[in-house]
């Protein structure tokens, strides 16, 4: 792998941690930063290691399928999941658009208070 | 945490300066740039449009959540459909929308005011990045204008 590939995920990594965050939930956390090495995972594959069940699993992954963090590809008998960075970048892309004009907007406010 | 915004702010003015520029709905259209129809009413919805150079045919809707005396004012409001300047427009389709609060606290030298903007993370997606997902050269050309405004009126 390439210097650039490397610090390129790194970035992806930090907007990631911030998403987890949001997510707020240990489980998917934990789903949601083994999906982010780019492999494909099936249910069993998530499964194992956990103390949960397959069955809990499968909801939590339906739960980061909503929210499009992740999306699933049907391979032979199994469904293989898959993280989406897209959607996360997006969401980061858009707050800080609101934000921006959060700041724009309460530099007016200051100006207005203080003249 | 990425579906919240938090702004902190020192004004050098005073709580009740402060809390008039918020909730006079004259003086919060002013530094806002939206033309509001009436005050701001605790529980009601607020109308308006508004007057952001470009933006003009923007409606401004908002329901007024809380209006604690010099303490907090809030409201929810619903977020655009697409960024891009030529079909900006404000979803009021009656789904989730965000969360603003604005927190007053008396410093030594005026007011801290803290901003939040939550629930981010209800927004349906699609409408939330169409924008986006679409064209990100829209995204950047938002930037640019935004910033050549910053440049024009500092």
């Amino acid at each position: 792998m390439s210097h650039k590939n490397r610090s390129g995920m790194a970035a992806r990594r930090r907007t990631h941690a911030l998403v987890f965050a949001a997510l707020g939930d240990t489980t998917r956390l934990l789903l949601v930063t083994k999906l982010c090495s780019g492999q494909r995972y099936s249910i069993s594959q998530l499964t194992q290691g956990s103390k949960l069940t397959r069955q809990a699993i499968t909801k939590h992954l339906r739960v980061l399928k909503g929210a499009g963090v992740v999306c699933s590809v049907r391979s032979g008998r199994e469904r293989l999941f898959e993280f989406q960075p897209e959607r996360m970048e997006e969401l980061k892309k858009y707050l800080d658009f609101v934000s921006e004009q959060w700041d724009q907007a309460l530099s007016r406010l200051k100006a207005f208070t203080e003249r | 945490m990425n579906d919240r915004i938090e702004k902190r702010l020192e004004l050098r003015a005073s709580v009740s300066r402060v809390w008039r520029a918020l909730t006079d709905y004259r003086e919060f259209g002013e530094w806002f740039r939206v033309k509001l129809d009436g005050p701001f009413v605790q529980g009601q919805v607020s109308r308006g449009h508004m007057t952001y150079p470009g933006y003009e045919h923007v409606k401004w809707e908002a329901v007024v959540q809380k209006m604690e005396h010099e303490r907090l004012f809030s409201f929810t409001w619903p977020h655009p459909k697409s960024l891009e300047k030529a079909d900006y427009s404000v979803d009021y389709s009656g789904e989730p929308t965000t969360l603003v609060e604005f927190r007053l606290e008396k410093t030594a030298t005026g007011t801290l005011l803290v901003l939040t903007e939550s629930g981010f993370d209800k927004l349906p997606g699609d409408r939330r990045l169409e924008a986006f997902r679409r064209n990100d050269g829209g995204w950047t050309e938002q930037m640019k204008n935004i910033e050549n405004y910053v440049a024009q009126k500092p």
